[in-house]
């Protein structure tokens, strides 16, 4: 089971009101390599992967899960102050019209979450290939994010999550190597 | 936003960066579980981590429920802020 705890991982602090930002920053709330499909994937490949790796995904997974309550909260804070004629300007008039300021997963183009954007082979090494790849591409998209923003208080918290992004990669390249010795030790004896 | 004071938000960093070391070593360890260091390290922020968790709740109400923490009357895990409130 999972147990919520009442705080943030990381601190989250906004310098203004930006509704553009947020609109940026929803492709890693229900984007195709944002935080809810990295929490669900490795969550989901726990079950039929070896034993030797459960730990590290559900680790990961729901460490994946107090980020995306840190990009939530980012947008939350980017928009509560924002008017209409704010988030229109922003490119925010049709998510206004669905949801109003409400949050919802989707990317920054406006298209909704799908399942599509998990795999689950059952393959081993083919699952954590897919994990490695999905973290490159978030830490990617985290600094494509930097790139547009001009809030330094929201940098410092997409930063750290960029720098997760590598740790995750690098632990996943680790469970790869774990079990291709595992898969030899067997071929031997 | 709920004003919170000085002293709350230097206790929350406090403990975020012990969790954020204890995180870190958790999925170290997850991939390198013979690290006799990394384990002593992580018991001692364990232990250290108890002690914040203490004093945070003291001061400030609980981080966890479901019976992870005490309650005080009337019951006080719904009371503001929430994380993403501060
Ligand atoms: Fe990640």
């Amino acid at each position: 089971m999972w147990i919520y705890e009442k705080k943030l991982q990381y601190p989250v602090r906004v310098s203004t009101c930006n509704p553009k930002l947020a609109k940026y920053l929803i492709e890693q709330y229900g984007g195709a390599d944002g935080e809810l499909a990295a929490a669900l994937r490795y969550l989901n490949q726990r079950y039929s992967i070896p034993d030797k790796v459960i730990g590290l995904l559900t680790d990961i997974g729901t460490e994946e899960l107090a980020h995306l309550e840190m990009i939530a909260t980012m947008v939350y804070k980017l928009t509560k102050d924002a008017t209409p004629e704010q988030l229109k300007e922003a490119g925010l008039d049709a998510h206004y019209v669905n949801h109003d300021r409400a949050l919802f997963y989707h990317n920054a183009a406006g298209v909704p979450w799908t399942a599509t954007y998990i795999q689950a082979k059952g393959d081993p090494i083919a699952d954590l290939y897919e994990d490695i790849a999905a973290e490159e591409k978030a830490r990617a998209t985290y600094q494509w994010i930097i790139n547009m923003s001009d809030d330094p208080d929201l940098n410092d918290g997409l930063r750290f999550l960029r720098e997760r992004e590598i740790i995750h990669a690098q632990r996943f390249r680790e469970a790869v190597e774990i079990l291709k010795e595992e898969r030899d030790r067997k071929k031997f004896f | 936003m709920k004003q919170m004071p000085k002293e709350y938000y230097e206790l929350l960093e406090k403990l975020q960066a012990v969790d954020f070391a204890l995180v870190e070593l958790t999925l170290y360890l997850d991939t390198h579980p013979n690290d006799y260091q990394a384990i002593q390290q992580f018991n001692q922020l364990a232990q250290q981590r108890k002690h914040l968790k203490k004093q945070y709740e003291t001061a400030y109400g609980p981080l966890q429920q479901y019976g992870n923490s005490y309650s005080n009357y009337p019951w006080n895990w719904n009371d503001t802020p929430w994380p993403w409130q501060v």
